[in-house]
């Protein structure tokens, strides 16, 4: 009891040292160079390394030595541990501890605001790596005391705002110390995000898509400063190429992202330690392929409430997933090897971190890597690794003491010691009083028992067989006890625990004023409820993955098999016509032969008879599988890639393959004339993003023309262009910039390289072709003429309502068109279009493909071709190759896919009908030999669906039960994507 | 500025008038006979080579062995249809979507049931005449928006004026329920998707007081006219239908429970996508269903993907009164309505059953089926020829087509650029 009582005199003594060389005018300079020894405790070293009843000697704030016994300084201040832990205090690499939040900026009214709002720096506002969270620290104390709490003992902290977000601050949450202790690194760690600062209003970029290529630009950008080639003053990359010397850090907050930032990173030989979301094990193979240390928030979903069974209506499977199989994140993580430390941040609550952290334990992961995860990783993530997250000797002395196994639910947590100051938690001086008592006091007697956490004991009394209700407290060696007995009178006692005795005595007043004395004496001891322990918990149940991880996602992504189709009707779209009666082989994922009576030779064979088999559709113009479709924030985004943001979780894709499509080009948006790079997929539901794109595609971009880019049909009335004339100048200005910036970098001089000047040039070399959004015959005129102009070819024009105008025009210049089938009426350009478009453009010669631009509308595109022979009266067979070989030839994909016929891609779809027909259904789907869709396995599916959220549902119903913290329904909606989606 | 809005509206005058519309047909002078057709009656069942004869705008024959009279048409394979109906549209009242001066279809208010769809109706619409080559005759003329977005009106495709067209004014009153989840506004920072709406109770509560307010004005004598109680009142005698729209299952059950409290006679669920859910219930109050369109996506990801193309089956199958309307797609989509009911032949309903969805079925739920709906004698010479099967694009084509007994013209502004266009290449 003295003992701590002087410890903690001496160490205040300690803490209000100055620097050296400080003048002192309110006393006389003194020095407390005394060591304090942790004596008989298990102290964690490092996760890996442990010592039982071990020493800890600390000096100065730091740690000078531990061990199994260690000769002790006489000026050593002895604290006994009695068998109590001592682990490193915990590092979150991912905070803005002591940073205000940016304030977001007020919209300035209907105008976009173009032009970045500072001079000096990067063009772009949300570009901002010369901003530090050192010149905004400021130390809050509050907040240290609760991460104190939860364990930690260091942070690094930034401005959380921005795509580069300048450099962090680590700071030890030493609240008896100053910033000049404080502060562990002034310049640690450089921060990124993909999210623009929402204190700046500069409208570029406003798509995913528009921040990776930014940043893109930006490392570009920064090299060419580097090397002198910029005249003017840009303190953002210089701050950026100084930073380059520190831990990079970006903030994905989901698998997708993390995949992202790591690519983004690999272009330029930058290997990011990245903020995940906590759902990466739905994609771990990709995740450990990044080779990226991250950092997991700990932070799992609440159980929804779904006790009303309308609300359930709205709980997705997927989120229901979530919920369940989150929590063993982690675990999976670290048995695939990946390193990762865990972070705050994100919580609501910082008391939720300890209850993750344990539920990330029940559900497998090793206490060793907990503690790695709050330790040694983050501190070797902020190259810090010879200061903290250790106890080795030389480090900063910050540890935990507590009652035994950190993670075990009924340990204690006592102190947290930071740079040698003590913290404490939870008293662990106090005697442990718990027990029943018989209480007398002013000749009545009660029964008094004490029981709950030693630390932190609650009471009760009882007069006879009455309950009554006390305030009891235990706090610095003193109890106070106050009730009202069953005669109303009441109470007040205080007394002071003795060490020598188990009985409790000390005063007592009451409601008269007389004041007494009352004795409680100990005639039971406390019984720790040991039958918890003995039935051990049992293991989490865990619903299982799919991919992608939604309501219909496949358990094992399709492989390719070797398969006979017997006996159908095939549709080949190639000269050879429709066959009837026809055997179709497959093999290794390639169309091998077409033919009758095709021996098996080992494949699987399926009875075709009675039924169509054609090759899969292909939409020319889709904007399903896309996390954003437009990046609005720019007249031309020719440095945006759609390749960047595919989101293979998108059901589209499974809808769209029960419509018998297999290829789709992932466009860009019409908001702008000249748009983004296209994705060009195959819809293999259950594959990465990656493993979606054609290898070696084609590469395509999408331009537009007409109302959108001159946002006729909103109140915007600053962008140039405003008319068809302003998009004319808008191509001719950037294609003779593109051809200058050609021969400037042919010639051999440094020139600053360009993403957008880049894929232009591609352009006009023949290397990337143009699908291009187009209504009226003027504007469609007019662009082949810039075409012409810069010597290249519209490769296709897209929606072309009214490319019947100019049919014939466009066969001559060797255009396509990839139109709707009946769309009209919706807006003031579209006044003219018909329903005979697709027909008469192709009675001239030009390639017609008939697209959807709709998540809908794609899954039933062989109905659309049907309307072509409605419309114009085409042969039915002609239509067909509109939705299939058509298309292929517009995405330069027909030596491929596109067909039936020999050596092609065995992308093929089994009808149930005539294929232009409404009562057709696809039966089967399948790309390059897989089957990704297929309508008795769909039947399967439906019922698996019922039965696992039936499942999911009971366990949220028992988890409420169980007292377990609930969220209310809600379902997370992606928006269906179209050409004009922001 | 002044001169390029001035600019734009001679321009779109110049467009949306340039080329001259489908002249009105003259009314029937003499009997017509179709010989030799598949007659679809609409009511589910079908004629093999049925004789059907119409004389001054009124069905007089139909079987296998009538006299023709008048002008013979041979349709020896050719398939016979009533003219397809088209519930909970803005047909003619809004005639370019993006254009805001050709906007009539949404009213400002929120309860105004005094608004009236007939008089702002446009015969003379270019996307009105395109329904016609699909089949696509009479429309329901529906006010859009609002929680009682107004009273609509019938209307057949071939009229001078609103006047002509009408064949059912102000049939009903139609209701959007509100939701017990709602959107979440994105632009106010909100996740997107679904979130419970805390304000649904009062908003259930701000339609009940109206509409019992309204039943109450009808009781007493108010010296003061109350326009939109006025408008009320036709559903509380039953001479006008209340078109409710909801599509969750508690939507449903209270918008209905509401309406029956407060004493409405007719009520016709619009939407009701969960509606299968509530069949027993739908039932048990004999309430009919404009079921929402097939060409639709499920509403959650872990639906069936089919859901919507078999919506209409679902309740047909459990013996409810089910028609189709696509009131949320464009009304140039409208034309698609006899591929809506095809889709669900693919589900496995029966052809003849799938027509009923938008001809029989939706007449009797309108209230036009003395007149309209289906082919029987003394009904109206509504009807169509087809070259095949008309709720398939592969043999929706007309030859003939008759609102009333009068002969319509097929063409369109569509069709009459096709034409012209050709002719240019042709002429080459």
């Amino acid at each position: 009891m003295k003992t701590r009582l002087l410890a903690l005199a001496l160490f205040c003594g300690g803490l209000l040292q100055a620097q050296d060389y400080f003048p002192k005018n309110d006393g006389v300079k003194s020095k407390n160079n005394n060591y304090t020894a942790f004596t008989n405790a298990k102290i964690y070293v490092t996760p890996t390394q442990t010592i039982d009843g071990g020493t800890l000697l600390i000096q100065n704030g730091k740690v000078v030595q531990s061990g199994k016994s260690i000769a002790l300084p006489q000026n050593t201040v002895v604290v006994d541990l009695n068998g109590k832990w001592i682990y490193p205090s915990f590092i979150d690499a991912y905070s803005k501890f002591g940073i205000e939040q940016a304030k977001r900026a007020p919209r300035s009214g209907r105008t976009a605001q173009y032009d970045s709002s500072r001079e000096g720096f990067y063009w772009n506002d949300h570009v901002r790596p010369e901003t530090n969270a050192i010149s905004n620290l400021k130390y809050d104390d509050k907040k240290a005391k609760e991460l104190r709490q939860a364990g930690f003992g260091v942070v690094n902290s930034h401005i959380q705002d921005g795509i580069a977000r300048g450099s962090g601050v680590l700071i030890s949450l030493n609240g008896k110390g100053n910033d000049a202790d404080r502060i562990l690194n002034d310049r640690s760690a450089q921060y990124f995000s993909f999210e623009r600062s929402i204190a700046n209003n500069q409208s570029y970029p406003t798509s995913l898509m528009g921040s990776m290529a930014l940043l893109r630009q930006m490392y570009h950008d920064a090299s060419w400063y580097a090397k002198g080639n910029i005249a003017t003053k840009d303190r953002s990359l210089e701050a950026l190429n100084k930073n380059k010397d520190m831990m990079q850090i970006f903030y994905a907050g989901d698998k997708g992202h993390v995949v992202r930032a790591d690519g983004i990173g690999d272009a330029f030989g930058i290997q990011f330690a990245i903020v995940g979301g906590g759902d990466e094990y739905e994609r771990i193979a990709d995740i450990k392929e990044t080779g990226a240390k991250l950092i997991l928030p700990l932070n799992f979903p609440k159980a929804y409430d779904v006790s009303n069974p309308y609300h359930a209506t709205y709980v997705s499977l997927a989120d229901m997933r979530h919920w369940n199989q989150a929590p063993a994140n982690p675990k999976i993580l670290a048995e695939n090897g990946v390193s990762f430390s865990f972070t705050a941040h994100d919580l609501k609550s910082i008391k939720d971190f300890k209850t993750n952290l344990l539920k990330a334990i029940d559900h497998g992961l090793s206490k060793t890597k907990a503690l790695e995860a709050l330790t040694t990783v983050p501190a070797q993530l902020l190259g810090a690794s010879g200061k903290i997250g250790s106890l080795q000797n030389g480090r900063w002395a910050n540890f935990l003491i507590t009652s035994g196994d950190l993670f075990d639910s009924k340990t204690t947590l006592y102190e947290n010691w930071v740079q040698g100051h003590k913290n404490v938690i939870s008293d662990m001086s106090l005697k442990d009083i718990r027990g029943d008592y018989t209480l007398s006091a002013a000749g009545n007697t009660f029964l008094l028992s004490i029981r709950g956490e030693a630390g932190k004991p609650k009471a009760t009394v009882k007069q006879d067989t009455i309950k009554l209700s006390p305030k009891f407290s235990y706090k610095n060696d003193w109890v106070v006890l106050s009730f009202t007995d069953k005669d109303k009178n009441n109470y007040r006692m205080t007394g002071l625990v003795s060490e020598a005795s188990d009985n409790l005595n000390g005063k007592v007043v009451l409601a008269t004023g007389n004041e007494g004395s009352f004795t409680a004496v100990k005639t039971k001891a406390f019984e720790k409820p040991e039958k918890g322990e003995k039935n051990e918990k049992a293991p989490p149940e865990l619903v299982g993955v799919t991919f992608p991880n939604i309501a219909y996602g496949n358990t094992l992504i399709p492989a390719a098999e070797n398969l006979l189709f017997k006996n159908a009707t095939v549709w080949t779209s190639e000269a050879s016509g429709i066959l009837e009666n026809t055997d179709v082989l497959v093999k290794n994922g390639k169309i091998a032969k077409v033919g009758k009576d095709l021996s098996t030779g080992g494949a699987k064979v399926i009875d075709a008879t009675g039924k169509h088999l054609t090759a899969g559709i292909i939409d020319e113009h889709s904007h399903i599988a896309a996390l954003s479709i437009n990046e609005a924030g720019h007249n031309s985004s020719a440095e945006v890639e759609m390749e960047d943001v595919v989101d293979p979780e998108d059901k589209g894709i499974y809808h769209a393959l029960a419509g018998g499509v297999t290829s789709l080009q992932l466009l860009h948006g019409s908001a702008n004339p000249i748009g983004g790079r296209s994705a060009i997929l195959k819809l293999k539901w259950g594959e990465s993003a990656e493993n979606m794109i054609y290898d070696n595609s084609p590469k395509f971009i999408k331009f537009a023309l007409g109302e959108n880019v001159k946002q006729s049909n909103w109140q915007s009335f600053s962008r140039f262009p405003q008319t068809r004339m302003g998009v004319e100048q808008v191509f001719m200005n950037y294609f003779q910039r593109a051809k200058e910036y050609e021969v400037r970098k042919k010639s051999g001089q440094p020139f600053r390289y360009d993403e957008e000047m880049e894929t232009l040039v591609e352009i006009m070399n023949g290397e990337r072709f143009i699908s291009c959004h187009s209504y009226v015959q003027s504007e469609i005129n007019m662009m082949m003429k810039v075409a012409e102009k810069f010597g290249f070819r519209v490769n296709t024009f897209t929606h072309i309502l009214e490319g019947y105008k100019v049919a014939d025009k466009m066969a001559k210049h060797g255009a396509g068109g990839g139109t709707f089938s009946d769309w009209w009426a919706y807006k003031f350009e579209v006044n003219d279009a018909i329903p005979y478009n697709a027909a008469i453009m192709q009675s001239q010669g030009v390639t017609v493909a008939i697209n959807s631009d709709d998540a809908e509308m794609i899954r039933r595109l062989n109905q659309e071709a049907g309307k072509i022979v409605k419309y114009g009266g085409l042969s039915e067979e002609e239509a067909w190759k509109m939705v299939t070989i058509n298309p292929a030839k517009l995405l330069h994909l027909d030596d491929r896919t596109g067909s039936i016929k020999v050596g092609k891609d065995a992308d093929l779809v089994l009808w149930s009908d005539h294929p232009l027909s409404v009562y057709a259904k696809a039966e089967k789907t399948i790309i390059d030999g897989a089957t990704y869709f297929d309508i008795e396995k769909d039947k399967q599916m439906r019922e698996a669906v019922k039965q696992e959220r039936n499942r999911l549902i009971n366990m949220m119903l028992k988890e409420k039960a169980g007292g377990g913290k609930m969220q209310g329904a809600k379902m997370k909606r992606k928006e269906l994507m179209h050409c004009e989606s922001l | 500025m002044k001169k390029i809005v001035y600019t734009l509206l001679v321009l779109l005058g110049a467009c949306l008038q340039g080329l001259a519309q489908q002249t009105p047909a003259p009314v029937q002078k003499e009997a017509i006979t179709i010989t030799g057709a598949t007659a679809h009656i609409g009511d589910g069942t079908v004629i093999e080579n049925a004789t059907l004869v119409f004389e001054n705008g009124k069905i007089i024959a139909l079987g296998t062995n009538e006299t023709p009279k008048g002008t013979v048409i041979d349709a020896m394979g050719k398939h016979l249809y009533p003219g397809f109906i088209a519930p909970n549209k803005s047909l003619g009242l809004i005639e370019v979507n993006a254009v805001r001066a050709s906007n009539d279809q949404d009213e400002i208010g929120d309860l105004i049931p005094h608004v009236r769809s007939l008089i702002a109706y446009n015969a003379e619409s270019k996307v009105v005449e395109s329904m016609r080559p699909n089949g696509v005759l009479l429309a329901q003329i529906t006010p859009q928006g609002g929680r009682i977005s107004g009273t609509s009106s019938i209307v057949q495709f071939d009229a001078w004026n609103w006047e002509d067209a009408a064949i059912k004014e102000d049939d009903g009153i139609h209701l959007h329920w509100p939701n017990s989840f709602r959107r979440g506004r994105w632009w106010m920072g909100e996740e997107r998707g679904f979130k419970p709406n805390d304000q649904y109770d009062e908003q259930l509560a701000e339609v009940e007081g109206f509409m019992q307010g309204a039943s109450a004005y009808g009781k007493g004598t108010a010296k003061e006219t109350n326009p939109a109680f006025e408008a009320m009142q036709g559903l509380y005698d039953g001479s006008q239908t209340l078109y409710l729209y909801a599509d969750g299952e508690k939507e449903i059950i209270d918008g209905i429970t509401m309406a029956k409290k407060v004493g409405v006679k007719k009520v016709v669920l619009v939407g009701g996508y969960h509606a299968y859910k509530v069949t027993d219930f739908l039932k048990q109050h004999s309430i009919p269903v404009l079921v929402q369109f097939t060409h639709n996506l499920p509403n959650f990801d872990y639906e069936d993907y089919d859901l919507p193309y078999k919506l209409p089956k679902l309740l047909s199958d459990a013996g409810l009164l089910v028609a189709l309307q696509n009131g949320e797609a464009s009304n140039f989509q409208t034309r698609n309505l006899p591929f809506y009911a095809g889709q669900v032949v693919a589900q496995g309903l029966d052809k003849e059953k799938a027509l009923a969805l938008i001809t029989g079925n939706t007449a009797k739920i309108l209230g036009i089926d003395n007149a309209y709906g289906t082919l029987a004698v003394g009904k109206s010479a509504t009807l169509f020829l087809s070259e095949g099967d008309a709720l398939d694009m592969r043999g929706n084509q007309l030859l003939y087509a008759f609102i009333d007994g009068r002969k319509l013209s097929l063409d369109t502004h569509q069709t009459q650029l096709w034409k012209r266009y050709m002719g240019k290449y042709e002429g080459k």
